[in-house]
């Protein structure tokens, strides 16, 4: 029997948290269908959350495209089908990709070793100064630190995944909670999560408290590592610092839990717990159009 | 003994790809600082190395860790021997400096920036005292712990602890003949 998944009109980190509750239930070796047919807009993070979706199976999932052929078009523009054809067995009308698509800076591209994070970083670099400084208002200054920030969410899937995962990063116009344009940068990986990697360090005393929503925060708040080395835990550390100076948001979900560092245009909750498992991190960066006079 | 490290080369060298000009991830900063330690591994007793960013598009974190932070550590540590290295860093610009701060906070660490003008300042995790004996000692050209004290208006004792201090941290070279700040090599004295 086949398990039927139904991907939400508007698939985003919130969401995809549908996505994750109805597979809860399935047995990773049961044979689903991703119902993505009348979905009608998916943010870079359900884009790359599902491809990881698809990694986790282990019998073949079978994927339904969306039925509208702007939305199909789209997800067909960010590179979504490229990878998700070797993932699924794709049915419905599935496009192929013709020309770029603008309000995209990093179309969904796979990371896996050190080499992926220079070739990421080196293709967004040109493109997001046009972007953060014409578009989001924000001082051309700030792409380093846009690029730096990208660099270390991809390098967590190198280091800690065990597996590689998948980056994109996309402008879009944030209407529901901001009513700004906002930059997004989305990591999904389906690999041993932060809870596994932390337990891997040499020596580790687990507290009784021990669980994903614990080593998220040692992680993200407290930039504990599982190595012992000092200089560890400063990428995630800098990724807050980056985001704290813009104005943005960072969440993190692995396991059971997901973490965020909330702005004050925002009303997402700190952190999350009990939530339908699901394999290794999901990273999403959203850093907003900066009004005059700052931050709003 | 001076050497000139453009980063840059030593990056390609590297990731053995001549389009890339950022020093990012980590395994790249190790590969990078194991070829500077290579290049160092023939130097005498005491050497000068410039560290030249002119040519580095950006670095990250894990990156500077590797690259900046480690090779510091190494060179301050005691058990290098009779060796001493000493480094100026050249062509850093606010698109590295991010990454290289954040870094120099986390080990309590600090090094030597060469300016556009061509001058050296000292950046980092320095003391006030230990900023004024560097910027006394790079202003005096070779000095010893009595001129530095004449200078600062402080005791003799107080001079040479600042002195070994700065030296500890190659932040300043000591030669028989005095201590010289590092990228004060060359400049004109009065």
């Amino acid at each position: 029997m086949t398990s039927v998944i139904t991907v939400p009109p508007s698939l985003d980190d919130h969401t995809f948290e549908q996505v994750v509750e109805q597979l809860a239930s399935v047995p990773p070796d049961a044979k689903v269908l991703i119902d993505a047919r009348h979905t009608r807009w998916a943010s870079p993070f359900g884009l790359t959350a599902l491809l990881t979706l698809g990694q986790t199976r282990e019998e073949r999932a079978a994927f339904h495209a969306p039925d509208t052929e702007d939305t199909a078009s789209y997800w067909a523009r960010t590179g979504f089908f490229k990878y998700a054809e070797e993932l699924f067995d794709l049915h419905g009308s599935v496009p192929r990709a013709r020309g770029g698509e603008s309000s995209v800076l990093l179309e969904i591209t796979p990371v896996v070793k050190s080499e992926d994070v220079h070739e990421v970083v080196g293709r967004i670099q040109q493109k997001a100064q046009q972007i953060l400084a014409k578009e989001l208002n924000i001082d051309a200054k700030a792409t380093v630190g846009f690029a730096m920030t990208l660099s270390e969410v991809c390098q967590n899937i190198v280091e800690h995944a065990g597996r590689g995962g998948w980056v994109a990063v996309q402008t879009y116009t944030w209407r529901k909670r901001l009513g700004r344009r906002v930059v997004v940068i989305a990591v999904c990986d389906a690999g041993c999560g932060f809870r596994q990697s932390l337990e891997s360090a040499p020596g580790r005393v687990r507290s009784d408290r021990w669980d994903d929503a614990e080593a998220l925060e040692e992680a993200v708040v407290r930039g504990v590592s599982r190595f012992r080395d000092p200089g560890r835990g400063q990428g995630l550390a800098g990724v807050r610092r980056y985001v704290g100076r813009w104005d943005g948001k960072v969440s993190v979900r692995s396991g059971t839990a997901r973490i965020a560092i909330v702005p004050s245009w925002d009303d997402d909750v700190p952190l999350l717990e009990k939530l339908a498992p699901f394999p290794g991190s999901q990273v999403q960066v959203t850093i907003p159009e900066r009004v005059s006079g700052g931050p709003r | 003994m001076m050497m000139h490290i453009d980063l840059s080369s030593v990056l390609r060298q590297t990731v053995s790809c001549e389009l890339y000009s950022n020093l990012v991830t980590r395994p790249t900063g190790a590969a990078v600082r194991a070829q500077i330690e290579a290049l160092l591994a023939d130097a005498r007793e005491r050497s000068l190395t410039v560290i030249d960013f002119s040519h580095v598009g950006m670095i990250d974190f894990s990156c500077a860790d590797e690259v900046v932070a480690k090779l510091l550590l190494q060179t301050t540590s005691s058990e290098r021997g009779g060796r001493e290295a000493y480094f100026l860093f050249r062509g850093v610009t606010d698109d590295h400096w991010d990454a290289i701060e954040t870094v120099l906070e986390r080990h309590r660490l600090a090094l030597v920036l060469e300016t556009d003008d061509g001058a050296a300042r000292v950046v980092g995790t320095v003391g006030d005292g230990e900023r004024v004996a560097w910027e006394k000692v790079y202003e005096l050209g070779r000095t010893g712990p009595a001129d530095l004290a004449h200078a600062l208006g402080a005791d003799e004792s107080d001079a040479l602890e600042v002195l070994n201090t700065l030296h500890r941290r190659r932040l300043v070279m000591r030669t028989d003949e005095g201590y010289i700040a590092v990228g004060g090599i060359g400049i004109q004295h009065d």
